[in-house]
């Protein structure tokens, strides 16, 4: 790969130990991918920050990177982390742990990282520019960039969206380049989507059908934000898909993919658990102000019944601002929990015993990590069933 | 007998230590136990074997990116593989070995696994991408110099353990 003078020197240890390994290991992502240079990033989405996954592996790691006084020099938002920063305690979380998560945090405020701890950066100030080129880890979040914001980013790990952000650059192969980015495959939707759930099971559908694609979704409808982010978290669930198209005509005759009913209920039958569901969770990717405001109107003046829990999750920037919202949420019995999510908090810890989500890659992961039971759920179960 | 391969250097550092040979892709999360260097993905080939001063060789990484740091405690440790070979390496496990200065080759001019056997010892040259393998024999299979003696023939020395 090629390499300029300077960064030769940061190469050699000129800027100290903590740029020398930044690059040492962004030159061995270009080297293994065959990229060409590196090239300048605008931002970084950092992955990996959970005391739950990366554990004290990563949180030794982590906090004597941040000692070598390693600084991050764009932009630079954090995924969520393995607790509420505030209300842990209500969450089961035990002293110990949350002194090794806020270890954690610190080695990145240290670093210069905004401590966002949300997987939806767009929603807290994270907007690239169309065209921009981005470093971002965390599959849901790279996908809604690709697609959505017209950004350009690989499907970057933790480690390697730090060094990233910490050179401001990464190596210029894959969906940096455009020829990379054409579909290579039509998907044709034969069937109506309405809620987020019905785009949730697309996405996933397509990525267990096509997992290593770039599909042109042919005649999508009925979409917003909110919808484009369920879709973008469970394509990069079942697949590793980390781009679709949706708008504009494309030039060249594509292999074909036409996704019906039946198709998705399959999906909807994987995802399924029998027993009833005691915990609703609301928000992977994290709701949106407008998801909030939406569940906050369908709950006002009822009341959760007794022994279920509804928990929703967001940012902590969502949370601040809907917070009026949030009340009338509290008040019927929910709660509402900001900076990690039921992913990557031990959810074991709710003492609930079967988690039941709109989400595809929600349910996908409690149920293959967790140790709880998972489910499906539409949103108007959620309020006709668990409601009085 | 004597074998020189070249390869390509992806973690840039040099190690020495005898080959253990898997077929299957490796999870360092999951898969070993960072405390001892042992193998504990009971699915795996080489399942309670460890992989201590080693020279560990597999197709290539899988799994979560925490295997990256999972590979740096293994060095804090002092329970880590003396290097890593594998037929083509992906980001997770370089960024373990640059993390933990480990060396780290891959695309070697000969298939590592079907020719490089459990007990060889192996001088792993991430620099230059080199990896020089020396086969156990009666003649060899007691030489406790050869590790000094192959060492002090390396131009670089450093990183050499």
């Amino acid at each position: 790969m090629y390499l300029t003078k300077e960064e030769e020197k940061m190469l050699d240890g000129e800027y100290g130990l903590a740029i020398q390994k930044a690059i040492q290991i962004l030159v061995a992502i270009g080297d293994i991918f065959e990229a060409e240079y590196l090239i300048n990033i605008e931002s970084a989405q950092i992955s990996g920050v959970s005391y739950y996954n990366i554990g004290d592996a990563g949180l030794e790691f982590l906090e004597e990177f941040s000692n070598l006084n390693a600084k991050v020099v764009v932009k630079s938002t954090l995924n969520p982390c393995g607790m509420d920063l505030d209300r842990w305690r209500e969450m089961g979380i035990d002293q110990e742990y949350y002194e090794k998560q806020m270890r954690i945090i610190k080695a990145f405020e240290k670093m210069g990282v905004e401590i966002t701890c949300t997987c939806t950066p767009y929603f807290v100030g994270n907007i690239p520019r169309s065209g921009s080129h981005i470093a971002w880890s965390e599959s849901s979040a790279v996908v809604f960039a690709n697609s959505v914001l017209n950004a350009k980013t690989n499907r970057e790990g933790g480690p390697s969206a730090l060094a990233s952000a910490i050179i401001g650059k990464t190596p210029y192969y894959g969906l940096h380049k455009d020829e990379n980015r054409l579909p290579n495959f039509l998907v044709k939707i034969e069937t109506n989507l309405k809620t987020n759930l019905d785009f949730s099971l697309l996405g996933y559908t397509i990525g267990r059908l096509i997992p290593s694609s770039i599909p042109y979704i042919y005649g999508l409808k009925n979409y917003d934000v909110d919808k484009l982010k369920a879709l973008s978290a469970a394509l990069a669930t079942s697949g590793n898909i980390s781009m679709f198209h949706f708008k504009g005509k494309i030039k060249d005759k594509l292999e074909k993919l036409t996704i019906d009913k039946k198709e998705l209920e399959i999906s909807r039958e994987m995802l399924s658990m029998n027993g009833e569901p005691d915990l609703i969770c609301i928000g992977c990717p994290h709701c949106s102000y407008n998801e909030i405001l939406y569940l906050a109107k369908a709950v006002k003046k009822k009341k959760l019944k007794k022994n279920y829990g509804l928990w929703i999750w967001t940012s902590k920037g969502v949370f601040l601002r809907a917070y009026k919202h949030v009340k009338i949420l509290e008040n019927a019995g929910c709660k509402v929990f900001k900076d990690t999510c039921m992913v990557v908090y031990p959810i074991k810890l709710s003492g609930y015993k079967h988690m039941a989500s709109n989400s595809c890659k929600a349910v996908n992961y409690v149920a293959s990590i967790s140790g709880l039971k998972a489910s499906l759920i539409e949103l108007s179960d959620v309020f006709s069933k668990f409601f009085e | 007998m004597e074998f020189i391969y070249k390869g390509r250097g992806i973690s840039k550092f040099i190690g020495e230590g005898e080959a253990i040979v898997s077929k299957k892709p490796f999870s360092f999360f999951g898969g070993v136990d960072p405390k001892t260097g042992i193998i504990i993905d009971k699915n795996h080939d080489l399942y309670g074997e460890s992989i201590v001063g080693k020279v560990f060789i597999f197709p290539k990484g899988k799994g979560s990116t925490v295997g990256s740091y999972i590979i740096y405690q293994l060095k804090k440790n002092k329970k880590h593989p003396s290097a890593i070979i594998n037929k083509e390496s992906e980001p997770i496990i370089a960024i373990g070995c640059i993390i933990a200065e480990i060396p780290l080759v891959d695309k070697l001019e000969v298939d590592p696994i079907s020719n490089i056997k459990n007990g060889d010892y192996l001088i792993v040259d991430g620099i230059n991408g080199i990896v020089r393998r020396i086969i156990k024999n009666e003649a060899m299979g007691n030489d406790k110099r050869s590790s000094s003696w192959l060492c002090s023939h390396i131009e670089n020395r450093k990183g050499c353990y």
